[in-house]
């Protein structure tokens, strides 16, 4: 089959999904919609399967696709044409997004079995899946941009999915809004990506990259790459814009483990890493993502160690995760920001797919106080979670660790790095190790706190098997990223798949020159070592039912109940900026628009009635009035020939 | 014995004197009267004060062609006095009025 054909199918079979679901979305039937939705999704990942095949098959220099559909806008210089970019960086893209898009999809059809609105959750679900396929394949920021506002879309209505809980639906505006804001300078970027290329195409952005990096003049591009990351901070929930993730967890948790964990929050990631080329050109900006990812990465895991709702928990610790792959983009180290991204796709998915079905045995509590001992009742989601957790926290040879520990390699030996952003990304670390730990102990281990009248139970066979590929996935995943340090010591010398995958698209600075192989194994082994200590300590301090935790909560009280409370960050927005904001709007509307604007029309329209009503009496309709106007001017036109002559 | 001598020094401006009184007359009648039958009439008496001083240029400047033209003139009178009578009575059947000023419904 052609390409055009096979990159058609891969949209159309999300889209007749959302269709189908969508048409008779008042269905309770949640088995034939679950097939449809899984089928549909499962569909396109064979099909993103042989593309990405496909793209192997071809040199290594020319590994990409484009399929033009057909012309879109094209006014004057500017076009945007309906046009398709699969390349190294979209086929891992797209691979995940249907992979663990099915098997997130299969996890609803068990999870979603009580539900009012079956039909309705697996459209909008199939939808979220083609605008993301769309986001990360169109080839200009046009297309990536209608895909970029329709994943915004799809998750406003996923968050708002119970939307007669009033907290709820309030949670869903907070996201849309919030990614507004982004959205508003998202644009403005690409703007000004055309104002300086005269093209939004990547292509061609990035054939002009060369003559616009001698020309030696920055500023333009350096502000395209600001605007463009305030967009990204805001999809991807980087500071200051990341408040709206945590309450995302709102939604159905099969929708926070695919839209707010694997794939939709990493779109950020995506663009920065699509547009490197551009970002390399603009240091200070790339500066400023390192802090803000640092920074981000840093408090978000604060604020996970005190968290006792456990997909609040997974939510903070995706921001840190997602604070983790700015920093490696802002560091320049973009292969291991991709490959961080597909690793924390498969542990989250699979973490927040576990905690769905925890709370789905737990009939619908996610208090982590109020678990415990859930080992024993659950094994399947147990042993799944320990993957998960063990691949998060970055224990060999599982996922998490290869990645992080690149990234972090990267931090400290980048030209563009520093010891400073490295020392908080490793704190971050050990902090990641502590709250996973006590999410851990909390859940599953220790003894059991659950309430007599709650009977936990493992799921079913449905949610179970999404549990244990991804598990897989979790465990196996980071093997095709083997630094060369660890794999020079491996039997058959695997080889770094990923970096040779992505190095004809992905640009890396280069690392600085001192630092020595000796030097990148104390580094991982000194973070391995706090790591480890640090699990075994929360270990202790949680699972053996101790009141230390307390007693070190109670001794630094005002700061520990600042971080509880999250840093009262949303308090501030409240009452510093959304307050402020509605008085202002408040004033503009009563002052500026009733007294001024509104008088100014009013004015122009009397005005206009005023002349109208002198010259109505003309034609009243009365035809005896019409033929004395006649006669009139007849005889005035008799009187003026006459006179003349 | 009636004498009929003034008729031989009747002339051109007499037709017309009497041509202008007719047409001022039906004019007023058009511009004043209520009455839609009496407006219609009020122009029959217009077209025949035109057709008068037709006949009265015609004859005294020896052309045929004026006279010509007076047929076309009473054989359109004939069709707009029966399209406008057609009028008055479907508006007198609708309104059960003849007074003009009532038919105001057309007005823009």
């Amino acid at each position: 089959m052609s390409n055009t054909v096979l990159i058609s199918l891969l949209f159309i079979f999300p889209l007749v999904g959302f269709l189908f679901n969508g048409i008779r979305f008042r269905s309770k039937n949640y088995k034939l919609a679950g097939a449809v939705g899984t089928a549909a999704v499962g569909a396109s990942f064979l099909i993103s399967v042989v593309l990405v095949a496909k793209l192997i098959g071809l040199d290594a220099d020319a590994r990409s696709i484009t399929v033009h559909l057909f012309d879109w806008i094209n006014i004057g210089s500017f076009t945007a044409n309906a046009s398709f970019l699969l390349d190294p960086i979209s086929a891992i893209m797209i691979l995940i997004i249907t992979g663990v898009g099915s098997l997130i999809h299969l996890f609803s059809i068990g999870y979603m079995s009580h539900d009012e609105r079956p039909s309705k959750y697996f459209s909008f679900l199939n939808l979220f899946i083609f605008n993301m396929l769309l986001l990360v394949l169109g080839d200009n920021l046009l297309v990536l941009f209608v895909g970029w506002e329709g994943v915004g879309l799809c998750s406003y209505l996923l968050i708002g999915f119970w939307f007669t809980d009033k907290a709820k639906a309030a949670a869903g505006m907070k996201a849309f809004i919030t990614n507004r804001i982004g959205d508003a300078a998202f644009l403005i970027g690409l703007f000004l990506v055309f104002t300086n290329f005269g093209s939004i195409e990547f292509s061609s952005i990035t054939s002009l990259l060369p003559a616009t990096a001698e020309s030696g003049w920055s500023g333009p591009i350096t502000l395209a790459c600001l605007f463009l990351f305030i967009g990204a901070s805001g999809k991807s929930a980087q500071i200051p814009l990341y408040v709206w993730l945590p309450d995302a967890m709102a939604g159905p948790t099969p929708v926070s483990a695919l839209i707010h964990a694997a794939t939709m929050v990493t779109a950020g990631i995506y663009l920065i890493v699509r547009l490197s080329g551009m970002y390399i050109l603009a240091p200070n900006v790339m500066m400023m993502i390192a802090i803000i990812g640092a920074l981000t990465a840093f408090f978000a895991a604060t604020i996970a160690i005190t968290q006792n709702d456990i997909k609040k928990i997974l939510a903070y610790s995706t921001v840190s995760q997602l604070g983790y792959m700015f920093l490696a983009v802002g560091v320049g180290a973009f292969v291991p920001a991709m490959f961080h991204l597909m690793t924390h796709a498969f542990f989250k998915a699979l973490m927040f797919l576990g905690s769905g079905s925890v709370i789905h045995a737990m009939h619908e509590e996610q208090d982590i106080r109020k678990m415990g001992g859930l080992k024993k009742y659950m094994p399947i989601t147990h042993f799944t979670f320990l993957l998960g957790w063990l691949a998060i926290i970055g224990i060999p040879p599982l996922a998490g660790f290869f990645s992080k520990d690149e990234i972090l390699w990267y931090t400290y030996a980048s030209s563009a790095g520093s010891k400073v952003l490295w020392a908080i990304g490793a704190i971050t670390a050990v902090m990641t190790a502590f709250y996973m730990t006590r999410l851990m102990a909390l859940t599953f281990w220790g003894e059991s706190r659950v309430s007599k009248d709650v009977h936990p139970h493992e799921s079913p066979k449905s949610m179970t098997i999404p549990l244990i590929v991804l598990g897989v996935l979790s465990t196996i995943g980071g093997w095709i990223g083997i630094p060369h340090v660890i794999s020079q010591f491996l039997p058959g010398h695997i080889p770094n798949v990923l970096k040779y995958w992505l190095a004809p698209v992905g640009k890396s600075i280069e690392l600085t020159g001192p630092a020595t192989e000796a030097e990148e194994l104390i580094i991982m082994g000194l973070t391995m070592g706090l790591i480890i200590t640090v699990s075994w300590l929360a270990y202790l301090l949680y699972a053996k039912k101790s009141a230390i935790p307390s007693k070190i909560s109670g001794a630094l009280g005002p700061v520990s109940k600042a971080v509880e409370n999250k840093y009262y960050v949303d308090e501030f927005y409240q009452s510093k900026l959304i307050n402020p904001l509605i008085e202002a709007s408040k004033g503009l509307w009563l002052y500026i628009d009733v007294n001024f604007i509104d008088k100014v029309t009013y004015l122009a329209s009397d005005f206009a009635v005023g002349c109208g009503r002198g010259i109505k009496n003309l034609q009243n309709g009365n035809i005896q009035r019409y033929a004395m106007y006649m006669s009139l001017g007849l005889i005035l036109i008799l009187s003026l020939i006459l006179m003349g002559s | 014995m009636l004498s009929f001598d003034f008729l031989g020094t009747v002339g051109l401006n007499h037709y017309l004197i009497v041509s202008a009184a007719l047409f001022c007359i039906g004019m007023v009648g058009v511009l004043l009267r209520r009455n839609v039958l009496v407006i219609l009439m009020s122009i029959e008496l217009m077209l025949n004060a035109v057709n008068l001083s037709f006949v009265a240029f015609s004859h005294f400047s020896q052309n045929i062609n004026g006279q010509v033209m007076v047929f076309f003139v009473m054989t359109i009178a004939a069709a707009e006095a029966g399209v406008g009578l057609a009028l008055a009575v479907t508006i007198f059947k609708r309104f059960k009025e003849v007074n003009i000023s009532f038919f105001e419904q057309l007005k823009g």
